[in-house]
């Protein structure tokens, strides 16, 4: 019936033959087979090298040498064991852990009050204060880096893990807060204005009645903020300097500058990095994707 | 007095050169990713079995860190054993083909994000609009131009936004894959603040880099801003 009713008003030019043919053609380009078909070569695009990655990883030197990108032939785990002695892996997993935890923590607490205050207390400048934020969450961090280095330089914090979690906060935190505001905004206000009728203090009521219904926003900040504190590089290579509390990140660049051919090993290195956040995403994916889209449509 | 760190900016050719790479890389970030991501947004949102499985997968670069992205890709270019070699190129090592290669690479870890907020985006779209359209006839292609697009205007702009202010951040990939080189053919204003901080020690030459790539975000923020509250996007 579409294609025989007469047009309308707004799109009338859809009906000159022209066009008309171009409607055949364009449903038929976009079939349902042609459609899973260009889904799936833009998966094997997506995820084809990470695969070729993990076949590297289970070669033998010599086996890559002959085939670098077929699969292996055996599988060589001990290239697992060798690379997590090797690089050194288990300081800079223990590393990242504590500041990936110790940025999570610090971000949660100064976002979840900062957002209270603005989604329910009327403060004045709010709006600018927003703004500010939007600005903070947008602004190059780099242009931070020189002075920073300098200020962590004379304040002791340079080369520690503290000074590091502290940086991700201040980077992670103004569009967290943006985001735990967007959250609270969504849930309704009675049950905090019954508290405070009862006689409950501005504190009491954060703590007991806001707190627990964010439980939702604040675990898509924790996500969010521990996949990019687990994975930042340029802070960590540039404020962490001795080996022994490197991160993961700068421990796995490390190892790869000193082994440039061996790939095996680096891949297997490599992978070892990144399993504990996909095995992280793959179960908990719908809250990063809600998290991270929300970031790429202004917090909103 | 300050002032000198800034004259000597505009006849530095090491920041002439960044800058204008730069300027290339976001134009290169400004229309591959966007338009693989609205492309890809847009064909899953034509499905309904597996829409969740491609959706995750076309993610998962975008959850593996840098440094390691970067050695997937250094081993598949390797000119000696990798794709290099097949089609006897050097990707990162040809000073005419080494951004495009850091872009590209930087852009296989990126599109996904893209597809994940596009996505999002129509997914909020009224489907109303969309049977109305049907209605008058309009084609599939029409109806992406005329209802899609400006229903995801807002998100449209802010990625756009958000876009040349990361290109200008860029600098994981350079300084990972090629150091710039060869021949300062990646040099990024990031990387080549870098090196003045802290190769050279001329941190005050540095931030004056930083100063500048500020101002150019500033003048981006503040152009947004200005936008949305006229086009009354913000909440």
């Amino acid at each position: 019936m579409s294609v025989s009713a007469p047009p309308r008003l707004p799109l009338q030019k859809a009906s000159s033959p022209q066009a008309r043919w171009w409607g055949h053609r364009s449903r038929f380009v976009l079939g349902r087979t042609t459609v899973y078909v260009v889904l799936t070569a833009l998966a094997i695009f997506a995820i084809g090298p990470i695969v070729l990655f993990v076949f590297n990883a289970l070669k033998t030197n010599s086996q890559y040498a002959s085939d670098p990108l077929g699969p292996p032939q055996t599988w060589e785990w001990s290239n697992f064991t060798q690379a997590w002695t090797q690089a050194n892996m288990g300081a800079g997993l223990l590393n990242s852990v504590l500041i990936v935890i110790g940025t999570i923590a610090l971000t949660c607490v100064v976002a979840a009050c900062a957002a209270y205050a603005l989604a329910r207390l009327r403060v004045r400048g709010a709006s600018a204060f927003m703004t500010y934020l939007l600005v903070a969450s947008a602004l190059p961090a780099q242009m931070f880096l020189v002075p920073l280095f300098y200020m962590w330089a004379q304040a002791g914090l340079y080369d520690t893990r503290v000074g590091l979690i502290v940086i991700y906060c201040g980077l992670f935190s103004p569009f967290a807060t943006l985001l735990l505001r967007a959250f609270m905004l969504g849930l309704p206000p009675e049950l905090e204005e019954a508290a405070r009728i009862d006689g409950a203090g501005e504190l009491r009521v954060f703590a007991r009645i806001v707190l627990p219904n964010m439980l939702p926003g604040l675990l898509t900040v924790a996500l969010t903020t521990g996949l990019s504190a687990y994975n930042e590089f340029l802070f960590a290579v540039t404020m962490i300097q001795s080996e022994s509390l490197m991160p993961l990140s700068t421990t796995f660049f490390t190892f790869q500058q000193g082994f440039t051919q061996n790939y095996t090993l680096i891949s297997a290195a490599g992978f070892i990095m990144i399993a504990p956040m996909l095995v992280l995403f793959l179960m908990l994916q719908r809250r990063f994707i809600s998290g991270v889209a929300s970031s790429g449509m202004g917090g909103m | 007095m300050g002032f000198a760190n800034y004259a000597s900016l505009a006849q530095d050719p090491e920041f002439v050169q960044g800058l204008l790479h730069n300027l290339l890389w976001t134009a290169f970030f400004l229309v591959v990713p966007m338009i693989m991501g609205l492309f890809g947004a847009y064909v899953l949102s034509r499905i309904v079995r597996f829409r969740l499985l491609f959706r995750t997968v076309y993610f998962i670069p975008y959850i593996v860190a840098s440094v390691v992205n970067a050695a997937i890709w250094r081993s598949i270019l390797d000119p000696q054993t990798g794709v290099g070699d097949l089609l006897d190129v050097n990707p990162l090592g040809d000073p005419s083909l080494a951004l495009w290669t850091v872009a590209f690479v930087n852009n296989w870890a990126w599109w996904g994000f893209l597809v994940v907020v596009f996505f999002a985006a129509m997914q909020g779209v009224d489907p109303a609009l969309h049977e109305a359209a049907t209605m008058d006839g309009a084609n599939v292609l029409r109806q992406f131009v005329s209802v899609t697009l400006p229903s995801i205007a807002p998100t449209f702009a802010f990625l756009g936004l958000m876009t040349i202010i990361w290109s200008f951040l860029a600098f994981d990939y350079v300084f990972i894959l090629t150091q710039g080189g060869p021949a300062g053919s990646t040099d990024l204003l990031s990387t080549v603040a870098y090196r003045d901080a802290f190769t050279n020690l001329q941190a005050g030459y540095a931030c004056a880099v930083g100063v500048v790539t500020a101002l150019i975000s500033g003048v981006v923020v503040a152009t947004y801003l200005v936008i949305r509250r006229a086009r009354k996007w913000d909440t």
